[in-house]
């Protein structure tokens, strides 16, 4: 159920988003930090780099790499030693981890990651949108979308805790909207040094690299044994699931804060067309519904947190007595004209009795800004679709077609 | 056995999965010819050419894949790539 936040406003200031979270990263007691700057995630390493420079983080290397390739590689080294490691980037510097993310998760090192969300090249776009991060679904590591600035400073100790669980051990990237919450000034209580010492107890990994006692990580493994590595990870995925709800509601407990375990509802219980959405989008959209349902429009909103591990059964829970479910992506599976949130849930319905119709929304590409007239225009479409049925399963929103 | 979540185990064992088969060419020294500059030591990526206590090298067949690293190197063009019979 869904549990109410309350905020002590005598403890909340107004900072940049990416200060929030470089300062949750200092909370956290990391011991490697690597950075290499790249739009729009460049303050956050800057903020901790002047941290660094003021004697702010004791016992931590900042380590300066010359690409986004080595900011991850170096962390792999790291965090195989036992060092709690941090890194942050965004679009074509996640792109260039790609082969370092599945060693990482493979490894099973605990890595936490923010990602300022971005759209990816050609064309060059700084701009938010959420493909960087969804081309990446595939390799293991988690990935959890806020909705806010105080969402996405918090959620840093949550992943460094759901990471580092001795029977989940997968990296996980904080996922923020690049601008949109990167560097927009918002009031927020900043991670508490206090309680955060209490709620993360230091990292203890099982096996780490030592030169007494020597040890391979990420060994051969030849077609006899491959698979159940995968199993093993998928396992952990799994695990993840449950820890993801418990360490939320344990922040919940411990720090008055709450924004959803695997999924977050907004009235939805009643709701005959439920919206679904991840990250900064979802305020826009929560006012939307404000608005509607004092016109007795019965709209809901089912805010997706966590995108890996897939909550499935959650989503299926909240969703099966919707009328219509419409399903808001920013990014493409170029060739399948849909995005990934839309197929994702399309395909955990099938061969279920849950026999709800599902409509796609490709938004926000490249930046392009979403009014709330645009949520008008999608719920007036879901009220056409409960009438009449589904036309047109997935398209673009607001493609303008005097450019095309 | 019970494999270990993210492929961890001893350092070293590969020294278990002997390489040698996979070549096709194997160096051959030329004692007379070599000044012992270590050179060939230095490059191998294998580790496979090992010390000799009288100062030369010789190589550990077992894992050396016959990449050729050394004989290319050699300054005194002491080491040869001959085709290996089996």
């Amino acid at each position: 159920m869904p549990r109410e936040m309350t905020m002590d406003k005598s403890k909340m200031v107004v900072v940049e988003g990416s200060y929030a979270v470089a300062h949750s990263v200092k909370v956290c007691r990391p011991n490697v930090i690597s950075a290499y700057p790249i739009t729009p995630q460049t303050h956050i390493v800057e903020d901790l780099s002047q941290f660094m420079a003021d004697g702010e983080i004791p016992n931590c290397e900042y380590i300066n790499v010359e690409s986004e390739f080595s900011a991850l590689s170096a962390l792999v080294g790291s965090s195989a030693v036992g060092a709690r490691s941090y890194s942050a980037t965004t679009s074509q510097g996640l792109e260039l981890m790609h082969e370092v993310l599945f060693n990482v998760s493979g490894m099973r090192l605990p890595i936490v990651m923010t990602v300022a969300n971005r759209a990816v090249s050609a064309p060059i776009s700084i701009w938010n949108d959420q493909q960087d991060s969804i081309a990446q679904r595939d390799t293991g590591w988690i990935q959890l979308y806020a909705e806010n600035i105080q969402e996405a400073s918090d959620m840093t100790a949550q992943l460094f805790k759901i990471s580092e669980d001795k029977d989940i051990m997968m990296p996980s990237m904080a996922c923020m909207d690049g601008f949109i919450l990167s560097h927009v000034y918002e009031p927020v209580v900043l991670l508490e040094q206090d309680i955060t010492d209490e709620f993360l107890p230091p990292f203890n990994p099982e096996r780490t690299l030592d030169p007494s006692n020597p040890l391979t990580f990420g060994a051969f493994a030849d077609p006899n044994y491959y698979t159940e590595f995968r199993y093993l990870q998928e396992q952990a995925m799994q695990t993840a699931l449950k820890k993801i709800e418990t360490v939320a509601d344990e922040f919940s407990d411990m720090y008055g804060r709450y924004f959803g375990g695997l999924i977050d509802e907004y009235q939805t219980e009643d709701a005959d067309i439920i919206i679904m959405a991840m990250g900064s989008i979802v305020g826009t959209i929560k006012d939307v519904i404000d608005r509607l349902r004092e016109n007795n429009v019965k709209v809901g909103l089912l805010k997706v947190r966590a995108f890996r591990p897939f909550p499935a059964e959650a989503i299926k829970n909240v969703i099966k007595d919707a009328k219509v479910v419409v399903v808001l992506d920013k990014n493409i599976s170029l060739g399948m004209n849909a995005g990934a949130l839309f197929i994702e849930t399309k395909s955990v319905l099938y061969n279920t009795d849950i026999d709800v119709p599902v409509t796609g929304y490709m938004i926000g590409h490249g930046g392009r800004d979403i009014p709330t007239s645009t949520i008008d225009k999608i719920i007036d479409d879901a009220k056409e679709i409960m009438k009449s049925g589904i036309k047109t399963e997935s398209q673009f929103t607001d493609l303008k077609e005097e450019l095309v | 056995m019970k494999i270990v979540p993210g492929a961890v185990c001893e350092a070293g064992t590969s020294r278990a999965n002997k390489t040698g088969g996979w070549r096709t060419f194997k160096p051959v020294y030329d004692y007379d010819k070599c000044i012992k500059c270590k050179l060939c030591e230095l490059l191998c990526p294998d580790s496979a050419v090992k010390p000799r206590e009288d100062g030369y090298f010789e190589f550990d067949y077992d894992f050396c894949k016959g990449c050729g690293i050394c004989a290319n190197e050699c300054p005194k063009t002491a080491i040869t790539m001959e085709l290996e019979e089996k």
